[in-house]
């Protein structure tokens, strides 16, 4: 399998990429770790004249935390620097642990956080538990920088607001009042298989009390959703079983999942209210795990 | 990043530089040539195998700055001044590493296909966790599969191979 001629520019700068997404627009692509590009374009889906790599951007790669931002992860870092992220570990083991769980291995150690989002295909293991943590991204242009939340960023399968000028630069976890957040996701196998469906959590405790619940869903609808109904269920409401559960029946009753050779609508459904119970629970139980 | 030369056609090429197994081999490749191509056809170290040449089997497993990666996802201009070490580099001095010596030990090897690749994940785990657990062993060759299906051999293997460091 051999990939079609393009051209390849690998700039040292921000700025520089920006110029050349700017100069080239729909007919160049951003190649960060290529575990989908490089695919898609093997398959002929795509044939990009120009490829514009984030290699030369080491910056990309930091994960670091801001005093009043929050905790900042560049676009460019990998599955595997996001599991082994100390700061991530001691602050959101949850974001490790989906980071941890999805692809493989040697996927983990090239594929990107910015790929895994701009790709923007409903079964994504990173967006939901980001959504739940109300994160944010940057976007860079050539007309300059906007953040907008991560939850306005999907507009369907394989597409959303980014322009063709723009890269995205980085992910915010805000500081936040939550508690604990988890995400849970189910493959048909436990290694190399996407998500056939997947659920994030965060919630806020007050002892027995949940004072808010965000929930997010991952392969049950065109675009990582959030169900806000379910959430509505918790929201200050002492927790009980079959509060859990209800919310959990909720989620399943406002997802629209399709049906595709992972599994049918009826089955992801079943799997969105056990997976969002099982998520709340644990959650609730062990914070931010 | 690599230099680069255009032709009378207007061709650009690029002057890489390779750490391959700590040799330095400098290849003039094209910007759509894949690391695992160049390793076979240019540097004729053919023991990294392609399978499915899209991320999912493993047998382009190849340790980039000491990690599996999959080769026939990676572009040779974005391997410039990297370390690759394939299955060629493991042997030290002609003598085989005691990983490999245990995969012949424990029958580890049927037609031999996802070796390389799995030497390599089970190599990085060993180098990175000397004495991993049963599951930490399966994790780590997760992304490499065999297509004789002769995993508990395997595992025993890198799990004998662990045991006598
Ligand atoms: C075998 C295999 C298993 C996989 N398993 C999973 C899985 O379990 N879960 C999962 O979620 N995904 C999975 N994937 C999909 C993919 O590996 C991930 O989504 C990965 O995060 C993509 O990142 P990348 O850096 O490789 O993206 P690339 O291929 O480099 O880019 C993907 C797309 O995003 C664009 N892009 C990338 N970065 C930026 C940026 N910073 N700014 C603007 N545009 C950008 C590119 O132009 C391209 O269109 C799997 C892929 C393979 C091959
Ligand atoms: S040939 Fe590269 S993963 Fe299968
Ligand atoms: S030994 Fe034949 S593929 Fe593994």
């Amino acid at each position: 399998m051999y990939l079609p001629d393009f051209e390849y520019y690998q700039p040292n700068s921000l700025a520089e990429a920006c110029r050349l997404m700017a100069k080239f627009g729909p007919r160049a692509r951003i190649l960060a770790g290529g575990t989908d590009l490089l695919h898609k374009m093997k398959h002929g889906q795509l044939e990009p004249e120009v490829i514009v790599s984030l290699n030369g951007l080491e910056r990309l790669r930091e994960i670091t935390y801001q005093k009043g931002v929050g905790v900042v992860i560049g676009a460019r870092a990998t599955h595997n620097d996001i599991a082994g992220s100390a700061l991530l570990q001691e602050k959101y083991r949850s974001v490790c642990e989906a980071a941890h769980h999805m692809a493989n291995n040697q996927i983990r150690n090239v594929g990107t956080l910015g790929g895994n989002i701009v790709n923007a295909v409903p079964s994504a293991d990173l967006p939901p538990i980001l959504i739940a943590l109300g994160a944010s991204v940057k976007l860079a242009g050539s007309q300059g920088r906007r953040v907008l939340p991560l939850e306005e960023f999907f507009t369907g399968v394989h597409s959303s607001v980014i322009e063709p000028d723009e890269i995205l630069t980085e992910v915010i976890i805000p500081d936040q009042p939550s508690t604990g957040s988890t995400y849970i996701r189910f493959g048909l196998r436990r290694s190399g298989a996407l998500a056939v469906v997947g659920a994030a959590v965060a919630v806020t405790m007050e002892g027995e009390t949940c004072r808010e619940a965000r929930i997010a869903l991952g392969a049950a609808a065109p675009v990582p959703m959030r169900a806000r109904q379910a959430e509505a269920v918790l929201k200050n409401q002492v927790i009980t079983p079959d509060l859990l559960e209800e919310a959990g029946v909720c989620a399943a009753r406002e997802c629209s999942p399709r049906s595709s050779i992972r599994g049918s609508e009826e089955y992801r459904r079943d799997l969105v209210r056990v997976l969002t119970r099982r998520a709340l629970q644990k959650a609730i139980k062990e914070g931010h795990v | 990043m690599a230099r680069t030369l255009t032709d009378e056609q207007g061709v650009k090429r690029y002057l890489v530089n390779l750490k391959v197994n700590g040799d330095n081999h400098t290849v003039m490749v094209k910007g759509n040539s894949l690391l695992v191509n160049v390793l076979r056809d240019e540097l004729d170290l053919t023991g990294t195998k392609k399978g499915c040449e899209l991320g999912d089997c493993g047998s382009c497993t190849v340790l980039l700055d000491g990690k599996p990666v999959n080769s026939c996802l990676v572009l040779a201009v974005e391997a410039e001044g990297r370390e690759i070490t394939t299955i060629e580099g493991v042997a030290q001095n002609d003598k085989l590493d005691k990983l490999q010596e245990s995969f012949v030990n424990n029958a580890a090897i049927q037609c031999g296909y996802c070796t390389p690749g799995m030497v390599l994940s089970a190599k990085a785990l060993l180098t990175r966790n000397p004495h991993p657990t049963e599951t930490e062993v399966r994790e780590a060759i997760s992304g490499n599969l065999c297509r004789c299906t002769g995993y508990v051999n395997i595992v025993k293997a890198v799990m004998a191979a662990a045991e006598q460091e």
